[in-house]
């Protein structure tokens, strides 16, 4: 992933500098520290967050038809405010996952990831993507949570759209409960010096087998 | 049994080895040495005409002692017959068979992908690459027996090999240049095309 951090594209925004609106937030958030009036702007801030998330769909498998159906008349997640699927990076607040992810699109998911700008949530749609599922083989990532930071992981295979929804009003819940205080929610965590998100020890044990594979000897 | 099994006997004669009849399909195997002239002969000569090849494919045992094999379906369309090709190579030798992309331009990702699985070199072949893992993949050939089912590296490893692949690098400079979107590209792009990123990534296992 090193060339993407290196490309300019990439290096020159404001994913990655500190600009000078950074620089005000920091002044605001001192400010609203002082007076404690953070608590009635988190609450507006929040409320508009959340009920304006704009998905960024990343359907590799039949979750994305059950993606899709959610998005359509019977379930339509427009209700929840997210009216408009952003199929860009740039115009979007939240990643979901739909489906397996072969280690052939780690690197492209992880591009998609850093290209949104902040703040940023992802869902994790279904069994493979969230832990590989059935897929405990050569070719599959064994849960996206190896590449990029997931918010909600929605089990399921593939989950029903009520699920699927349930999941949303759980990443509502949950943007609903945070802080501008807290400026770390907003950090970028690119990839470090090995190239991995996470520790190498971290991603054996998340990849560990379970369930049925557990019988299966990585030697076999 | 297909009528072409003798017809092949009488041109090629011990190249042409047992055939068997399968739930109304023949099977006959042939020697990989003279394959491209039974495949030539079959698809050019009148009454056979098996003009058209359905698939390429191979299949390796779990018996050890038992022969690779490559399989060619042919069929022909005019006169609507079916016959299966096999080709039988030494696991634990060097898998090398002739191509047969001259005679079917369709056999390239056929070919490609057989190479990707299984390691079977294709002399001949105009653009052998892998064609669905990625060019850096450096862990085997994943349908061979000998292939652990997670890979022979840690999972760990993988998720780096993988997150360090360029997805920029699956396409041959072959492939850009017929889409002549390759000049419009940006010169750094282009850069990186050029140099590809075919080899080992650094610090691999």
């Amino acid at each position: 992933m090193k060339h993407v951090l290196e490309s300019k594209e990439i290096a020159g925004s404001p994913n990655y500098q500190t600009t000078r609106f950074d620089t005000l937030v920091s002044w605001v958030q001192a400010i609203l520290q002082k007076t404690g009036a953070d608590k009635p702007l988190d609450w507006a801030v929040n409320a508009s967050r959340a009920n304006s998330l704009w998905p960024m769909p990343f359907g590799t498998a039949c979750c994305a038809i059950e993606f899709m159906a959610t998005a359509a008349s019977r379930f339509d997640f427009a209700r929840f405010g997210m009216e408009r699927q952003a199929f860009s990076p740039r115009q979007s607040d939240v990643l979901i996952c739909a489906g397996r992810l072969p280690f052939k699109l780690a690197p492209v998911i992880r591009r998609i990831y850093d290209q949104m700008p902040q703040p940023k949530w992802v869902i994790s749609m279904g069994a493979c993507a969230s832990t590989g599922g059935i897929f405990d083989n050569y070719a599959m990532v064994q849960g996206i949570d190896t590449i990029v930071p997931v918010d909600v992981y929605v089990p399921g295979c593939p989950p029903r759209p009520e699920g699927l929804l349930y999941g949303v009003l759980l990443l509502h819940k949950k943007i609903k409960g945070e802080s501008l205080i807290d400026s770390a929610l907003r950090n970028e965590h690119p990839l470090d010096a090995t190239g991995l998100r996470l520790p190498p020890e971290k991603i054996d044990e998340i990849s560990e087998p379970f369930g049925n594979s557990v019988h299966q000897f990585r030697s076999a | 049994m297909n009528p072409s099994v003798d017809a092949l006997r009488g041109i090629f004669g011990a190249a042409v080895g047992r055939a068997v009849e399968l739930r109304g399909e023949t099977i006959v195997y042939v020697d990989p040495r003279r394959l491209t002239e039974i495949m030539r002969w079959l698809k050019h000569t009148a009454g056979q005409s098996y003009d058209y090849l359905v698939d390429v494919t191979a299949v390796e045992y779990r018996d050890r002692e038992r022969p690779l094999e490559v399989v060619y379906f042919l069929r022909s369309l005019e006169r609507r017959v079916d016959l299966r090709l096999k080709v039988e190579l030494d696991p634990r030798a060097d898998l090398v068979v002739d191509s047969v992309t001259p005679l079917w331009r369709g056999a390239d990702w056929l070919e490609r992908e057989v190479f990707d699985m299984f390691g079977v070199k294709f002399t001949g072949h105009p653009d052998l690459r892998r064609i669905l893992m990625w060019e850096t993949y450096a862990e085997g050939y994943p349908l061979r027996k000998d292939f652990p089912l997670r890979g022979r590296f840690s999972r760990a490893e993988q998720v780096r090999q993988a997150l360090n692949a360029n997805p920029e690098a699956h396409y041959s400079m072959e492939e850009l240049s017929i889409a002549e979107a390759y000049q419009e590209l940006p010169e750094d792009m282009r850069d990186r095309l050029a140099r590809g990123e075919r080899d080992k990534i650094p610090g691999s296992e």
